[in-house]
């Protein structure tokens, strides 16, 4: 009856799509177990938000997906993140965390250009890629700028260097760069927390336009930015996931006490 | 709230405040019910005056908890319990203020009665009295209800509105029967079906108060539930 509508985000209506799986998913920092045997789905053109208090979680998990932990000894995985349609496991050893990077993208906390120029930045992975045509780059990297709504901004200064741009457009630049690569999910890990107001608006909005065609994962420390701009949100402590939801109802109606404390700021 | 405390302490205040204001606020609405009662059943006129005095304060106090509630949403930007006590109180504020508005609306009637000096014309309804207790339950056991957080006893409060809307068409029948019977009465008895009326809207606003305890306790919407509806909504959650 009256608690009906909160089963499903009222301002989305296309069925679910997974995109991502993540079962039974555990990760060890050496002997230190940091993700204990999380599941989690993401759905394609949802926004899914991680929330939860400093070291709970939520960025390693956010790190697996693009295999970043592979850079240091001694980290290992349990479990499986599969991604679909084809069903691969990202985890598993035999593929190329390469190939996982161009399907998946990922933006930082703190806007991080090459020290090189607007366009180098935006056509690094494409080169990566092999891409060498000049045409398809100059394309591809308009394309890539438009899409993280900074092309107007920066069409006149695409040979100038990356570092003159300003806080906010060098994270859009960020986005672009991993938009470049056509990716199937997006991985943002607090996007905005060095931003000003405004231009942490322009990223949300963003998001919420990118959400048409990616993917989106979102670690954010900020409780009203996973209210505004996502579609499902997951509540992480401790390395488990605690409650995971439609965005609307964690926020208005958690099932746990401890995610109700987190969101209403008894936490401590 | 049977919740912990906020980091923040002086948030934990400012909703303690609220709900111990609305709190107050029922306790002036209810005495100016009362008064309001008695003024028409006992022609006491002195107690309307001091039935509409009360409902400048219940006035006031909507006007300073739509201040605080404003003050709160934009200075913590509420979730989960907390926004939905704050959206709970809010709505019972408005029921609470429309009571006080019904509760002078009966004063008045009282007061005309006596100044076109029909008082001898006007039947005598009992069920007026029955119909008003009734109303006034209700409300003593919203706010009641509203204190604890108590769904269980909200249920209760949600299905004795069925009991004051009978009362209302009970003396309904009564006063048509008077009325057919010495159209002299028809003056009085018109004033009288506004005061029952009113009372059956007091009815209304208490158990629109009993649905506020349910939205806050467990965020169910049941505005529009029937209470069997309710009812089970309820044991489900509990």
């Amino acid at each position: 009856m009256s608690s009906e509508p909160l089963e499903q985000p009222s301002a989305v209506q296309d069925p679910l799509v997974l995109k991502a799986e993540v079962q039974q998913l555990s990760f060890y920092y050496g002997d230190f177990q940091s993700l204990k045997s999380l599941s989690l789905p993401i759905y394609e053109q949802r926004v899914t938000a991680l929330i939860g208090p400093s070291g709970c979680g939520k960025s390693t998990l956010l790190r697996c997906f693009n295999r970043i932990h592979d850079l240091y000894p001694g980290n290992r995985y349990e479990g499986s993140i599969t991604l679909h349609p084809e069903r691969i496991d990202i985890l598993d050893r035999a593929i190329d965390p390469m190939d996982v990077r161009m399907r998946i993208g990922m933006v930082f906390q703190k806007p991080s250009p090459f020290p090189t120029t607007v366009f180098e930045n935006v056509a690094y992975g494409l080169r990566l890629r092999g891409v060498r045509a000049k045409v398809v780059l100059a394309e591809k990297v308009e394309l890539a700028l438009r899409g993280a709504a900074l092309w107007d901004e920066v069409k006149d200064r695409l040979s100038q260097d990356a570092s003159n741009l300003s806080g906010g457009q060098q994270q859009r630049l960020c986005i672009a760069r991993a938009l470049a690569t056509d990716p199937e999910l997006l991985l943002f890990d607090e996007p905005t927390s060095a931003l000003d107001p405004i231009a942490t608006a322009s990223i949300e909005e963003l998001v919420d336009e990118l959400k048409k065609r990616v993917s989106i994962l979102i670690v954010t420390h900020n409780m009203q930015q996973a209210a505004r701009c996502s579609d499902y949100t997951a509540f992480m402590y401790l390395g488990e996931l605690v409650e995971f939801g439609p965005t609307e109802q964690i926020f208005l109606k958690p099932s746990k006490k401890q995610t109700e404390d987190y969101i209403t700021g008894r936490f401590g | 709230m049977a919740s912990g405390e906020h980091t923040i302490k002086q948030y934990d205040q400012e909703l303690e405040s609220l709900r111990g204001r609305i709190l107050q606020m029922g306790g002036l609405v209810e005495s100016q019910l009362r008064m309001a009662i008695d003024c028409f059943e006992q022609a006491d006129l002195s107690k309307a005056e001091q039935v509409i005095e009360a409902d400048e304060r219940v006035d006031a106090e909507e006007v300073e908890m739509a201040r605080l509630i404003l003050n709160l949403i934009v200075r913590r930007q509420p979730a989960a319990n907390d926004l939905r006590l704050i959206m709970g109180v809010s709505r019972a504020v408005t029921d609470l203020e429309r009571i006080g508005d019904e509760a002078t609306k009966i004063a008045r009637a009282a007061r005309w009665v006596h100044e076109k000096d029909v008082v001898v014309r006007t039947p005598r309804i009992r069920d007026i009295r029955v119909s008003a207790e009734a109303a006034l339950s209700m409300l003593r056991g919203a706010l009641d209800a509203f204190a604890r957080l108590d769904v269980v006893a909200a249920v209760e409060i949600i299905r004795e509105d069925k009991g004051v809307d009978e009362q209302f068409r009970l003396i309904l029948r009564q006063l048509i029967t008077f009325m057919m019977e010495d159209p002299r009465t028809i003056t009085g008895s018109l004033d009288t079906v506004w005061v029952a009326k009113a009372i059956e809207r007091i009815g209304d606003h208490s158990k629109n108060i009993a649905q506020d305890v349910i939205f806050i306790a467990q965020g169910d919407d049941v505005r529009h539930a029937t209470p069997e509806q309710v009812a089970r909504a309820v044991s489900q959650s509990t």
